[in-house]
């Protein structure tokens, strides 16, 4: 369970301080799928920033599984089990897919196991788990691989941060997916995915709508869906995916 | 063959992946002196007679063969010039591995210079490898300078792999090649600088055939105060395609010139070249930390993929 309290953040903004969270109190159970949402520039990147630990809150605390973890460096919070998918995930130059799918497991990798992963984010594997992370792989495939990373990892809480983007319609459904077949098995996990899609919005167990660095609406989807659908928070795959 | 010590032994492994007398032609070359030799029906070791060296000749059609001519150096002070020449005859297809290992604990610099020359017939595969590595806490310097010149005639391909990667304190590499028609090299380039190491590396292709190719790839990390120097120039002579690439990483006080130089001298002559030097992204480092890593670690897996 995750738990943030009061948390802001401030950035200088040509020098003046600009509050991109606002006091933010949060609570993310075990066994839920929660889908943070809302318009952009509305701090919902910063907020999953903020609980892996690349940026730090100005004020307040974020406590994992009873720890306060608020002072933990990345490393240190990847430990205690927070995995991340980058909104746009990074290239390596020499590293291979079963590489970074090793490190993600922390352990050696049989290309049996490696295949597993890849295939649940729709890669064949065959073709991928000795390509390079570089710039020979399409913004898509990339993508697919960072998520096949948090999958390898099997962490306590996977923050997804706008996997949609950059993916197109056929793989996005693929993806919808990746995220029914984890919410099957959350077990005594936890999800977080920052989307605008309608259709991810829909197998979340809860919905947070975040607007100018504050939370304006949160509670079970049946009850936030209804009234984002038609606004930028909630927007059907074929206008934003394509 | 003669007994190895232990450092030597290791040096051996470290350049060549060799634990025992390797399959095929070999000879091996311990503080200035043959310390085994073995010639193959296809492949004959001759020592040079008027100057240290081997004449290393490969008749033509041998298939799948290989030669193992690893140098290794562990007393303090040594200096040697050493002159190697290999003949591949036409349309032959083998694998050259060669190397050198300085271990140096003493006070006096130890150099080893090797000039190796190549002369590829018709339609003849080369593949050669070459590992350099340093080691010993001596005051006295590890000091390796290659000069390879290769010659490639019609339809010839020559794959180079060089790789120096630790406790090398001076280098300068230089490394010449003149390409006939239909002929294609390629250069595979792996250095690793750090303390207060200088590397200078310097590569003159000409393609002087129709359709011959070059493609000179070098990837580099600079750390603490060393500095290296990549100079790579292709001339094209002739319809002909090159390319050259030097790839660095950067880090501490490293310092890295690199210089690409293209000369056409032909209107269809197509060459290329790409030249990039940074410090590893601090992306890269935060990715591999949400995986568990702490900086440090992330840091070494980014060099040891760059550098594989």
């Amino acid at each position: 369970m995750l738990e943030l309290k009061h948390i802001s953040f401030d950035v200088e903004d040509g020098g003046q301080g600009r509050e991109i969270i606002r006091d933010i109190s949060l609570t993310i159970p075990d066994g839920r799928l929660v889908v943070v949402t809302g318009p952009n520039g509305g701090g919902k990147s910063t907020l999953a920033r903020l609980i892996m630990g690349i940026e730090r809150p100005t004020s307040g605390a974020i406590v994992l599984n009873g720890e306060d973890i608020t002072n933990l460096s990345i490393t240190e919070r990847a430990r205690r089990g927070i995995g991340f998918a980058f909104q746009q995930p990074v290239r390596f130059k020499g590293l291979t897919v079963l590489d970074l799918l090793r490190l993600a497991a922390g352990r050696e990798l049989n290309p049996a196991e490696a295949c597993e992963y890849l295939a649940a984010v729709g890669l064949c594997a065959r073709d991928y788990i000795n390509r390079e992370v570089n710039a020979s792989l399409s913004g898509g495939e990339l993508k697919r691989v960072e998520i096949a990373t948090v999958l390898a990892r099997g962490t306590a809480l996977s923050l997804f941060d706008e996997p949609e983007a950059g993916i197109d319609l056929w793989s996005f459904q693929n993806l919808i997916e990746v995220f029914e077949g984890m919410r099957k098995n959350i077990r005594d996990s936890a999800i977080m995915i920052i989307s605008h899609q309608e259709r991810i919005l829909n197998i979340a167990d809860e919905i947070v709508m975040l607007a100018d660095g504050h939370v304006e609406k949160q509670g079970p989807k049946d009850e936030i869906l209804p009234g984002l659908i038609g606004t930028a928070a909630a927007v059907a795959a074929c206008r934003k995916a394509i | 063959m003669k007994k190895l010590d232990s450092i030597q032994k290791r040096l051996l492994e470290e350049i060549a992946d060799l634990h025992t007398i390797p399959e095929g032609a070999y000879n091996i070359r311990s503080n200035s002196e043959s310390a085994g030799r073995r010639s193959t029906a296809n492949i004959e070791i001759i020592p040079k007679t008027d100057v240290a060296g081997l004449d290393i000749r490969i008749k033509a059609g041998t298939r799948r063969e290989s030669v193992h001519i690893p140098v290794v150096m562990t007393q303090s002070g040594l200096k040697e010039l050493v002159y190697n020449d290999f003949y591949i005859g036409e349309g032959a297809d083998v694998v050259i591995i060669a190397g050198c290992g300085i271990d140096n604990c003493g006070s006096a610099d130890s150099e080893h210079d090797g000039i190796h020359r190549f002369y590829v017939g018709k339609n003849a595969r080369v593949k050669y490898i070459e590992k350099h590595y340093g080691s010993g806490d001596g005051a006295g310097k590890r000091i390796l300078n290659p000069g390879t010149e290769v010659y490639q005639e019609e339809g010839s391909t020559v794959e180079m792999e060089m790789a120096q990667i630790k406790g090398v304190d001076d280098t300068e590499r230089t490394t010449t090649a003149e390409l006939a028609a239909g002929a294609k090299l390629v250069v595979r380039e792996r250095l690793m600088t750090h303390g207060n190491q200088r590397a200078i590396s310097t590569y003159v292709v000409n393609l002087n055939g129709a359709d011959s190719s070059a493609d000179v790839v070098s990837r580099s990390v600079a750390r603490d105060n060393s500095y290296q120097r990549f100079d790579a120039k292709i001339i094209g002579n002739a319809p002909c395609n090159g390319h050259t690439e030097c790839d660095s990483i950067i880090m501490d006080n490293g310092r890295i010139l690199a210089v690409p130089g293209l000369e056409a001298n032909d209107v269809d002559a197509a060459l290329l070249h790409e030249a990039a030097i940074g410090k590893i992204a601090g992306e890269q480092l935060t990715k591999l930390m949400t995986l568990g890593l702490t900086e440090q670690e992330a840091e070494e897996q980014i060099i040891s993929g760059f550098l594989k």
